[in-house]
């Protein structure tokens, strides 16, 4: 019904969107919405080929998908939270302390 | 059914470019749960009910909500310049994603997308069994392990952030 | 079966015992396993000598363990008993087991009693293992270990500088040897493929060409490890600075075993030696002058054990002169004689030293034959023996080795002149030693004098084991011409040695030289007496004519300056000033500190690139993924 390509086109652009705002935001935490914006992207993808190859893998695995995003976010928003406490800025140049 | 689609494709891709391009945080945030509506809207036409609504239970409601409090606590003064600032550094990363995407879309599109082995869940068998029962069949038979573990790191993430994000008694 | 391993093990677990529990379990300990541990190993060794004797072909074999397989070269683990090896069991067990029960009475009260049985358990050990192996390998293990530990007995008195150097100096003159030893086996081992003594002494006609650079190669180089083991010019220098270390151990070592070690090496590879007549012309000279070199130098020594060592040289000296001329049977006999009354010598002038508080100089003794009477008889015998006085065990030794040096087709009447003159000054400083220590006035410290007692049972009673032998061990090797009883090494040896062809000479001859040599011997004997007889009075009345001539001797012919000059001096500027100076430092150094410099600026400059920016990172991973996509599409 839906032809596949564009779906799948659909899912390339929101992922480019994502990596363009990982790339280009400054905010930590919109950086983080990027990453979600990301897996999002992926399941659409995953979602398309579970429907077209007749599979219900596809599903399964974007049940794990979504699980471990929650979890992902919860973990960095709490480690966002506890840098914020000492560096009271959201600006990613200065979580620079990995530098040489 | 083509053009709800469409529709829904055009709201999902405005919203992902709030997310880029919005001033501010909260903003992009709220764009970034209209994307995620679209996407659950796409997935009810693609046949898998059960995922849309578990997205939009999940990822619209719960992690974008945690979003917004931690936006909300952790309110800033220092929005960034981004656009304005056309520096190597962002044209070089637009030009990246660009060719990114381009490589992707071309892979997406080739012929040979049908070549792998098709599953035993065709169309019909789903709705006549319910794609939940289907789910939940081989969520407790086939992908046990990945299940168990999916719990125990669901348990270990929310132990950590407890303890990350706790402030130290001094 | 015939358990030959046996005989190494138990010296093996006696080291192992004294050296780890000695310290533990004090003196009572040591000198219960120390002495023991050899006697357990004589025990064996007698009873693998009458297996061997009844044995097929007179040889035991056993092996123990393959320890180098690779390729087509295999070297084991692998035990010969044949009639040399036999012969030297009995000698190193049992000398090394009397030298074991005096060294209880001699090192009594010294600290580290039990790290002194631990080396000396070490080194029979050792030296068990150099006669036993069937193989160069195994040999040169043995060979090796012999020399390390005399170096740890010279050195015992490590505080001692002059001790710490002589241990070097030997160790160090030894390797000069070893370097000559490895290159022969090299050189075997290309040549015959494998490394096994019987394979090369059955092979060794038909492989090598008679007279060949190749043999004579080997043969000098075999040779050369052998001047640095048992004390051949050039390299005997470190044998009587050996003498620092405790007078058991220059008896053990010195005397009997680790010297002979070079010998052994060349009555193994008799086959090998003579089919290059070149070579054992060089033995045979090398021999005889050393020979004769040492004993002008022991003429004149002061030190009793310098005496002793020097005369050591010499003998060992006749000894390669009996190799030299083919007279492999007669110079193993004399290594068996040579044991038995230069170990009672080195002895009984160790009794002779405690006594009188660890003198060791006879200007400073005189007049002890009453007060140490055992003593005096046994080291009387043994200098009877050392002199060649008919019927004592010396005089069939080496008479057999002058007669062969005089008839071989390898000898000639000038080897046999010179080992008739240095018989005649060995009997001369050997009696002169005699006179010295025992008669006359005495010379010894007033303090001292009433302190001087004989030594205990367990010093004297090797003594008289020991003088015993070397009175009535010749008569195992009576000369032919004796026509009484058929001589013995020769019966012994038959068929082990390579045949050299017949030597000329006849019966008469033979008499002749015989009662020339006894002459002589008793002549010298008369020269010392006189000069001697009442201390040093006389004789240096003499040197003030002959003063050039004492001095030479003195000072050794000023071998060791010499080596100085020559060797050391000239090694020392090249090393501090071209390999040193020029090549460690500048090419050395430098090419390390300049990877270090380049390590460090590629550091600096790559470093920046870590400047901690995410999103700079994220740049890089999208670069990535682009090329990685690119690469596969």
């Amino acid at each position: 019904m839906i032809p596949i390509e564009h779906i799948l086109l659909l899912s390339a652009l929101l992922f480019i969107i994502g990596v363009l705002g990982v790339m280009l935001r400054r905010n930590v935490i919109v950086i983080f919405m990027s990453i979600e914006l990301m897996l999002n992207a992926v399941n659409l993808s995953f979602v398309t080929f579970a429907r077209s190859l007749d599979s219900m893998t596809g599903v399964i695995f974007i049940f794990f998908i979504i699980v471990v995003a929650a979890a992902e976010a919860v973990v960095g928003l709490s480690i966002i939270l506890s840098i914020f406490r000492t560096r009271k800025t959201l600006n990613i140049d200065e979580f620079n302390l990995l530098k040489w | 059914m083509l053009t709800i689609f469409y529709i829904f494709a055009v709201l999902s891709v405005l919203g992902a470019l709030g997310v880029l391009f919005l001033r501010k945080p909260i903003h992009c945030a709220l764009s970034l749960v209209g994307t995620f509506f679209c996407l659950g809207a796409i997935y009810v036409m693609l046949n898998a009910e059960f995922v849309a609504v578990i997205q939009v239970l999940v990822y619209a409601g719960a992690i974008m909500v945690l979003f917004l409090f931690v936006l909300m606590l952790l309110s800033s003064k220092d929005s960034e310049q981004y656009v304005n600032k056309w520096s190597v550094g962002k044209i070089l990363a637009g030009l990246l994603s660009l060719g990114v995407f381009i490589q992707i879309a071309g892979l997406f599109t080739a012929n040979e997308l049908q070549l792998g082995s098709k599953g035993e869940y065709p169309l019909e068998v789903v709705e006549e069994v319910g794609s939940i029962t289907l789910i939940g069949r081989l969520l407790f038979t086939d992908y046990i392990l990945s299940f168990e573990i999916i719990a125990i790191l669901l348990l270990v993430a929310v132990i950590g952030a407890v303890v990350i994000a706790k402030r130290r008694f001094q | 079966m015939s358990q030959i391993w046996l005989v190494p093990a138990f010296p093996l677990l006696g080291f192992i015992l004294n050296g780890f529990l000695g310290k533990r379990f004090g003196t009572r300990f040591v000198t219960f396993v120390g002495p023991l541990a050899v006697g357990m190993a004589f025990a064996q060794s007698l009873i693998l000598f009458f297996q061997m004797l009844e044995a097929e072909g007179n040889v035991l074999n056993e092996h123990l363990y393959t320890w180098i397989a690779s390729g087509n070269f295999e070297a084991g683990i692998n035990f010969t008993v044949d009639q040399l090896s036999g012969l030297y069991l009995l000698i190193i067990t049992g000398v090394g087991f009397l030298i074991h029960v005096y060294s209880v009475g001699y090192m009594k009260g010294e600290s580290g009693y039990y790290r002194f049985f631990a080396y000396l358990n070490l080194f029979v050990f050792f030296m068990l293992l150099l006669v036993l192996g069937d193989n160069f390998l195994l040999m040169f293990v043995g060979w090796e270990g012999v020399g390390l530990c005399s170096y740890l007995l010279i050195g015992y008195y490590f505080e001692k500088d002059s001790a710490a150097e002589a241990a070097k100096k030997a160790f160090l003159f030894n390797r000069v040897g070893d370097f000559g030893v490895l290159s022969a086996v090299l050189l075997i081992f290309l040549s015959f493929g494998s490394i096994e003594f019987a394979t090369v002494n059955a092979e060794a006609s038909t492989r090598l060409e008679f007279g060949g650079p190749l043999v004579t190669a080997i043969t000098l180089l075999l040779f050369l490890g052998a001047t640095g083991k048992s004390a051949q010019i050039p390299l005997f220098v470190w044998l009587p600075d050996a003498m620092e270390g405790p007078t058991p151990v220059s008896a053990l070592i010195h005397a009997a075993t680790m010297v002979t070690a070079g010998l052994y090496m060349v009555a193994r590879l008799s086959h090998l030696f003579v089919l290059a007549p070149f070579t054992m012309n060089v033995i045979a000279v090398v021999g005889a002058t050393t020979a004769i070199l040492a004993a002008t130098i022991a003429i004149t020594q002061t030190d009793i054990k310098r005496v002793l060592a020097y005369s050591t040289v010499s003998q060992l000296g006749y000894m390669f002169l009996a190799m030299g001329v083919g007279a492999f049977g007669a110079g193993v006999f004399h290594v068996m004689t040579h044991a038995f009354f230069k170990a009672l010598l080195f002895l009984g002038s160790g009794s002779v030293i405690l006594a009188i508080h660890h003198e060791q100089d006879m200007r400073k003794m005189g007049a002890l034959k009453n007060k140490l009477p055992i003593t005096y008889v046994t080291m009387l015998l043994g200098t009877l023996a050392i002199s060649g006085i008919p019927f004592f065990s010396g005089f069939f030794s080496k008479d057999e080795i002058l007669w062969k040096a005089f008839s071989s087709p390898f000898g000639s009447p000038w080897l046999w002149g010179i080992g008739f003159l240095t018989a005649g000054m060995t009997a001369f400083y050997m009696f002169r030693m005699i006179y010295l220590t025992f008669h006359g006035d005495s010379r010894v410290d007033s303090h001292v004098t009433e302190h001087v007692r004989e030594s205990p049972l367990s010093m004297t009673l090797p003594l008289m084991i020991l003088a015993a032998l070397a009175v009535i061990g010749g008569f195992f090797g009576v000369p032919h011409v004796f026509h009484v009883i058929p001589n013995g090494i020769e019966v012994y040896f038959h068929d082990f040695f390579a045949e050299i062809p017949a030597g000329h000479g006849n019966v008469s001859t033979e008499w002749t030289l015989m009662i020339l040599s006894v002459i002589f011997a008793f002549f010298a004997w008369f020269m010392a007496s006189r000069l001697y007889h009442s201390g040093f009075e006389i004789a240096s009345g003499l040197r003030s004519k002959w003063e050039w001539a004492y001095q030479l001797s003195l000072n050794k012919w000023y071998v060791d300056e010499l080596y100085n000059s020559i060797i050391i001096q000239p090694g020392r500027l090249l090393s501090t000033h071209l390999l040193w100076g020029l090549f460690d430092q500048n090419v050395i150094d430098r090419a390390v500190n300049t990877t270090g410099a380049v390590a460090r600026s590629v550091g600096n400059t790559i470093r920046p690139f870590q400047n901690g920016l995410i999103q700079n990172y994220a740049l890089i991973f999208t670069l990535g993924t682009f090329l990685i996509l690119w690469y596969m599409t």
